[in-house]
């Protein structure tokens, strides 16, 4: 097209786009891009909000390291050439249920964005069902109309390995697979995939699906919280909602999770979760009961040991 | 008197400024989108200033956060439609306006023949005037092809 003949109004950045959109133009040290793209807020949030996951702390630091590195190799022009320049991204979360691999996908996002790699910083959750249409013609407008509305931020896919059944060949969720390979090759600047779901099921995704598992440059296995690690969770979770243990509730939930971690289901920091509400409901009832009694704000926001000991998990030892 | 001195149809905004580089493009879409404004993208090969509806190509595009899906579209409406007018139109859903709020041409053909101004006569002398797009002279499909 023609070049225009007159300036306009913010295409001074938007013409040295690869170098003006980061925030780090110009910068010379790590500590230079750390400060302008305040990378390193985020990156202690996620140490101090998330309990455990030390290896998905690790690597996320070790991403956010090479970015950051990037950033400096850019600014003295070492970047490689012009269109495949940037990273590719795309990750995978493999975990169990309740292991924080969709909050972990909400900082990622916002690591991205600050560095600069995203340019919105906005996820888009989206599961099987937002992508694979219902009948023939139906999932291609459908599958790019989320990428259309993931771009510029991050596209996380739960349970991705739902979008391959090889059991019916006839099923569209090919279809979708193959637009999303398309939009995750060719758009690499525009958006991050993220997929996640478990670690067996994933593994036999990216078996039948060999030219996704390439595409994806970071594989992060979420581990399982322990019991320790979930006391703590429990507690955050309590503070958050201005309740807490009170006098050998703290003893009486450790018991309930020894028992709960057994029997089968268990979803981790969701199941904790569950439970304290369910321990919520119970406190609630018992001071429901007692009519005529003045409340104090203790009363209110203290969970007694009974609350969770009534749970079912205590009441069936045998089974 | 020439009725399309320019060689260009002048429609909706920036069409009297030389064609927006896709940056201009992009930047244009960034300013709707935070607006708040849902982009769709649209094309025809029949320019008639009375053809308010033209073809859609594919759906307007709701909630987007990044001007980068619009482009996709447009690339890919090019891709399919080298040779035809293509237009972005912004829809403003807010309460009382809900309806386009900016419309400019992205793509045009080669040559555009323009439009002819042609006379009828009817009773008493009268003049009726109509304006007649050469291009549709041809059938659809073939117009703007030389």
């Amino acid at each position: 097209m023609s070049t225009p003949l007159y300036s306009i109004p913010g295409t001074a950045p938007a013409a040295s786009a690869p170098e003006a959109a980061a925030p780090a133009a110009g910068a010379r040290t790590v500590n230079e891009v750390l400060a302008q793209s305040q990378v390193e807020a985020v990156m202690d949030e996620l140490d101090r909000d998330l309990i455990g996951l030390a290896p998905v702390k690790q690597r996320i630091r070790d991403i956010a390291a090479l970015l950051v590195i990037d950033k400096l190799r850019a600014s003295l022009g070492l970047a490689a050439d012009g269109k495949h320049s940037a990273p590719s991204l795309h990750m995978c979360f493999t975990g169990n249920p309740g292991t924080g691999k969709t909050t972990v996908a909400l900082r990622i996002a916002e690591i991205l964005h600050r560095l600069g790699y995203v340019r919105k910083g906005h996820v888009v959750s989206v599961t099987r069902d937002d992508l694979v249409g219902q009948y023939i013609g139906h999932t291609a407008p459908k599958t790019k109309e989320v990428l259309k509305r993931a771009m510029g931020g991050v596209l996380f896919i739960d349970e991705a390995y739902y979008l391959y059944r090889p059991e019916n060949e006839r099923d569209y969720g090919q279809e979708a697979i193959e637009i999303l390979l398309q939009v995750m090759e060719n758009n690499r600047d525009d958006l991050v995939v993220i997929l996640a779901g478990y670690k067996d099921r994933m593994d036999t995704f990216f078996k039948s699906n060999p030219g996704m598992s390439s595409r994806i440059a970071h594989h992060i296995d979420f581990p399982d919280y322990s019991s320790g690690e979930l006391l703590q969770i429990a507690e955050r979770m309590l503070q958050a909602q201005h309740y807490r243990f009170g006098e050998g509730a703290h003893e009486a939930f450790a018991q309930y999770l020894q028992r709960r971690m057994q029997q089968p289901h268990f979803a981790n920091a969701r199941s904790v979760r569950n439970a304290l509400d369910r321990a919520r409901l119970r406190a609630a009832s018992r001071l429901f009961a007692d009519r005529d009694r003045v409340l104090t704000e203790a009363d209110l926001t203290t969970l007694m040991p009974a609350d969770i000991l009534a749970s079912r998990v205590f009441q069936a030892p045998a089974s | 008197m020439m009725t399309n001195p320019t060689g260009r149809v002048t429609q909706g905004q920036f069409s009297f400024l030389p064609d927006l580089t896709d940056d201009e493009i992009r930047l244009q879409i960034e300013y709707g989108l935070r607006k708040g404004y849902a982009w769709s993208v649209e094309y025809t090969d029949d320019p008639h200033p009375r053809n308010t509806y033209w073809e859609m190509f594919g759906m307007p595009m709701f909630d987007l956060k990044d001007a980068a899906g619009v482009m996709m579209e447009l690339a890919q409406c090019r891709k399919t439609f080298p040779n035809h007018y293509i237009r972005l139109m912004a829809f403003d859903s807010m309460r009382g306006v809900e309806s386009i709020a900016m419309s400019f041409i992205v793509n045009r053909p080669k040559n555009e023949p323009g439009f002819g101004l042609a006379r009828h006569e009817v009773e008493g002398r009268c003049i009726q005037y109509k304006v007649h797009s050469y291009a549709t002279d041809k059938p659809e499909g073939e117009r703007y092809s030389g």
